[in-house]
């Protein structure tokens, strides 16, 4: 697995976590530890995010920044697995 | 993969409801040329185009008409809220309620449900992309005649701009389809089908 693979795993990983511990949260609004946990990991994915975009491409049009050329559009798409 | 925002594109803020201009708007949710066509139509189009920043067109779109569906729904529920039960039956709203309360539910402004075959998913890059300019015209025609029935301006404001999002839409699949032109063979851009015909090889990798 090369560090862009690898990179993008973790951000998967990552982004999980926070998306499942939205859902519990959601529902029990009050538990310190599970908010400690989202603050921890959402830190960690915002600067994962933006190293991905820097020595990549932009994941989202958050970190779509550009100046020659529109990054954005010329990303790999999701759907295109091995056969990119 | 999607994030949500908890915002409207556009504000929406309705003083005044009115039954009967929500039964009209709600054909915006569901009906033929509706929002929610128009996301599903542009997201499902998006595996079978062969071009990057063709595909990357279609999914900002797709994305926008998803805040374009919320902002009408908006719209619906504003209008049909701290209604009495004569409004209700006076408006013609009553078969609506019986079924949906006021819950906002995907249906056209005649009561037929949302259905997939109000749009298509050819296949084809030329054909999706000519699809997709023609919805974006009938979603503005259906917005022009909306607002031939509004004269709260409250919900004017909202309409217009999703009316004038139609016109840029439109102007970007136009220049999707040109950028595909751009790629084909100019003397025949039907000479095959950049999607099926021209499949890139996998065993490469």
């Amino acid at each position: 697995m090369n560090g862009k693979e690898q990179l993008l795993k973790d951000i998967n990983i990552v982004s999980f976590t926070l998306v499942d511990l939205a859902l519990y949260l959601d529902t029990h609004p009050t538990d310190h530890m599970a908010m400690e946990y989202y603050n921890h990991y959402n830190r960690i994915r915002h600067q994962m995010m933006k190293e991905f975009s820097m020595k990549y491409y932009p994941l989202t049009l958050d970190y779509a920044e550009s100046n020659q050329v529109w990054r954005w559009g010329q990303a790999p798409l999701p759907w295109e697995g091995a056969c990119e | 993969m999607w994030n949500y925002e908890k915002r409207l594109q556009f504000p929406v803020n309705i003083k005044e409801p009115n039954a009967k201009l929500a039964q009209v708007i709600i054909s915006q949710y569901g009906g033929p040329d509706g929002e929610m066509g128009a996301s599903m139509r542009y997201l499902s189009q998006r595996y079978s185009m062969p071009y990057r920043e063709v595909a990357g067109v279609l999914t900002d779109i797709g994305t926008e008409e998803l805040a374009h569906l919320e902002m009408v729904a908006t719209i619906v529920h504003q209008l049909t809220r701290n209604l009495s039960m004569e409004e209700i039956e006076k408006s013609g709203f009553d078969k609506y309620y019986v079924d949906h309360t006021i819950g906002v539910w995907p249906q056209a402004a005649g009561g037929v449900p949302f259905n997939a075959c109000e749009f298509q998913v050819k296949g084809d890059i030329i054909t999706d992309l000519t699809e997709d300019m023609a919805a974006e015209q009938k979603a503005r025609s259906t917005y022009d005649n909306i607002l031939r029935l509004i004269k709260d301006p409250d919900v004017c404001e909202p309409i217009k701009f999703l009316r004038a999002r139609e016109i840029v839409h439109f102007q970007r699949f136009g220049e999707a389809l040109r950028i595909t032109q751009d790629k084909l063979n100019e003397k025949n851009f039907y000479a095959f089908n950049p999607g099926f015909d021209m499949c890139k090889d996998c065993d490469k990798k």
